[in-house]
């Protein structure tokens, strides 16, 4: 199987070939890893380069990810039943008293797109709600947004509820949004902020890894 | 009343300027905006922190501390006038005595201040569109918009000049179009669903001016055209595709004239400027002292026909002078001393010109702001008969303005966005023109999820 075709199928966006050569690739008996890895999450690697320096638009990375979806509805189910676990689980939402949501959106497809299992709780989204989300998946990693100086304080309540739930030390939290700065980060306790969805991955795989 | 557009407001671009407005909007103190002058608007909000009934009395204090200073400081500097613009946070909306009592102490100090030291003010009282709280949204019906209705009620009784919004119909599919940068979306979010909720609510808001000695502004489209044009200086999205999205959203903006509004339109609507070529009404209009807030790349275009002249928001940090909203209203006093004083000296259009000038090869976005641009789209957009044809004209006409621009090198763009302009065209080119036909089209690709058809009237 030419991995590195797989590859260039996603970074075209071509989600019926991915979807194609994923099944092929799985009749040949290649290891569903190896797909995953140095076919999907490679392409996407590579989208987010190309993003980094300026070669394309986020609409190409989103036509990136949706054909790496549809070859993920094939190679998933194979995954599950191989045991071959994601390189992360991660919780993410717009906090209590927020309705921005494109930013989240743009993190939560890009964190995908690296592999790691993504459980999006919306906007508007409550300290219990991120605290029974993250339980009940068995999550990582939270992810808060907010664009409000009203609503940036909200993240601090999150990370106080798991505080206060005895479970904080379980979780990494990664934190974003127009008004949030790496300063504010550190003083709600939270492990990151990233500035954008691009620099998100590279920070959310940098904290899975510890 | 409602009102229709079939031409523009101007014979000449020569009168097309700042400071004045065909159709000029007097307010209860004598104050009279478009008239001749630019007034600074000052905009505030809160710093970090939450806003709960527990921390109202500490808002209260903030507020009243902020509009203490700008005053202060706005007398200082011999201002002949200021207008604040009060623009809740959500939670000020979804408990409307929240907003109404914020309302009343900054009218209460202005009247005050008024009184004692002769300056004219005037309040902008600007709810939150709080109904996409709930998703899929009730835009016409329900508990939160009752709320909306009931704030402005509210802000008006409690002294508020005029009365604003930045409305969201139609983000619920435009966000998503926006990221994928797919005009034929953009157009039916803008062209259908804002234009038909823009129309909606404006007659509401009409009507709440009118009895209760209010005056009914003007919208934004703050969060369609303005998230484009974050998302372009991100490099998210093309300049280009920021441009025709700002072009496009004009008909939506104009609906809210259209519905009886007067005018002065708010602030980070940029799409103003055609807005006041085509209603005649007066426009505020924010750039270069809006920096604080946010990137633009229209700094100086923004100001060559505004009204008002607006710094966005800021909060209450402590600066070296003083806290960020003071500093703001001296900023805001100087640009616009320097702007009418070359008008009183015969130097308005060619001060226009060089603010126009001096911003509109570098990005698209400020080229299509120009007025002397604006005012040949908007003769041209005028023509088209509803508020979606509007849309879909003003697309192709930004297009096809940008593309020349580029050809004789008015305007500079990057290589890759130059495909854009191709894939923008061929886009609006498969639009139908029957708005009927439209939705059917392209009802199977659009998230049915995210909102409910009834709300805009489509079945």
């Amino acid at each position: 199987m030419d991995l590195q075709q797989l590859s260039l199928y996603v970074q075209k966006g071509n989600g019926a070939k991915v979807k194609e050569m994923v099944s092929e690739g799985l009749a040949q008996k290649v290891s569903p890893s190896e797909i995953l890895n140095a076919g999907l999450i490679e392409a996407m690697a590579v989208i987010g380069e190309k993003f980094k320096n300026n070669e394309i638009y986020v609409p190409e990375m989103l036509m990136a990810a949706k054909a790496m979806n549809q070859g993920m509805q094939v190679l998933e189910p194979v995954l599950t039943a191989t045991g071959v676990k994601p390189i992360g689980k991660a919780v993410i939402g717009t906090v209590k008293g927020d309705l921005h949501d494109i930013g989240k959106n743009l993190v939560r497809m890009m964190l995908k797109g690296a592999g790691i299992e993504m459980y999006d709780l919306g906007i508007d989204v409550s300290a219990q709600a991120f605290l029974d989300k993250a339980k009940e998946v068995g999550a990582d990693m939270i992810c808060l947004s907010a664009l409000l100086t009203t609503t940036m304080p909200y993240m601090d309540s999150v990370i106080k509820e798991f505080e206060k739930a005895g479970v904080r030390g379980q979780y990494k939290f990664m934190i974003g949004g127009a008004p949030v700065s790496e300063a504010y980060a550190k003083s709600i306790n939270a492990d990151c902020y990233a500035d954008d969805a691009v620099v998100a991955v590279d920070v959310a795989k940098k904290l899975l890894a510890q | 009343m409602a009102k229709t557009f079939d031409k523009i407001a101007y014979n000449s671009l020569n009168d097309f300027v700042y400071g004045c407005a065909p159709n000029p909007v007097k307010c209860k103190n004598g104050m009279v905006i478009g008239g001749g002058e630019v007034y600074p608007e000052l905009n505030f909000t809160l710093p970090p922190m939450e806003l709960t009934a527990a921390t109202m009395p500490e808002v209260k204090e903030i507020y009243t501390e902020m509009i203490n200073g700008v005053l202060k400081r706005a007398h200082e500097l011999y201002a002949p006038g200021i207008v604040v613009e009060f623009e809740m946070l959500p939670e000020m909306t979804l408990v409307p005595e929240w907003g109404i009592e914020v309302t009343s102490i900054l009218h209460n100090a202005m009247a005050e201040f008024e009184a004692k030291h002769g300056m004219k003010t005037a309040l902008r009282a600007t709810p939150g569109d709080v109904r996409e709280f709930k998703r899929p949204p009730m835009m016409r019906s329900g508990e939160i918009f009752d709320n909306v209705l009931k704030t402005f009620e509210g802000s008006a009784k409690a002294g508020a000049d005029f009365l604003a919004i930045e409305t969201t119909g139609g983000k619920e599919i435009h966000d998503d179009a926006l990221v994928n940068a797919d005009l034929t979306k953009v157009i039916f979010a803008l062209g259908i669903m804002g234009c038909r909720d823009m129309k909606f609510i404006w007659e509401h808001i009409v009507r709440i001016a009118n009895e209760n000695g209010s005056i009914a502004s003007g919208d934004t489209a703050c969060g369609f055209a303005n998230t484009a044009m974050v998302l372009a200086h991100k490099g998210f999205i093309p300049n280009v595709f920021a441009a025709v999205v700002r072009v496009a959203s004009v008909a939506r903006g104009l609906a809210a004239y259209e519905a009886g509004a007067v005018g002065p339109n708010k602030d980070c609507g940029y799409e103003g400027v055609y807005v006041k070529a085509i209603a005649g009404t007066p426009i505020a209009m924010e750039g270069k002292s809006a920096a604080g807030a946010h990137l633009s790349a229209v700094g100086n275009v923004a100001a060559a026909v505004c009204d008002l002249w607006s710094n966005e928001s800021i909060t209450p940090v402590r600066l070296l002078s003083d806290i960020g909203p003071v500093v703001g209203i001296e900023q805001l006093i100087y640009d616009c001393r320097l702007m009418n004083l070359a008008k009183k000296k015969g130097y308005g259009i060619t001060f226009r010109d060089l603010l126009a000038e001096s911003d509109s090869p570098f990005d698209p976005q400020a080229y299509v702001l120009r007025p002397d641009v604006a005012f040949e789209i908007s003769k041209e957009l005028v023509k088209a008969k509803t508020p979606f044809l509007r849309t879909k004209a003003g697309a192709k006409l930004a297009i096809d303005a940008i593309r020349k621009a580029v050809d004789t090198k008015e305007v500079f763009i990057a290589e890759r966005e130059k495909n854009w302009l191709d894939i923008m065209d061929s886009q609006v080119a498969a639009i139908p023109d029957d708005e009927e036909k439209f939705w059917h089209e392209i009802k199977g690709e659009l998230d049915l999820s995210t909102f409910i058809p009834s709300e805009y009237g489509l079945k």
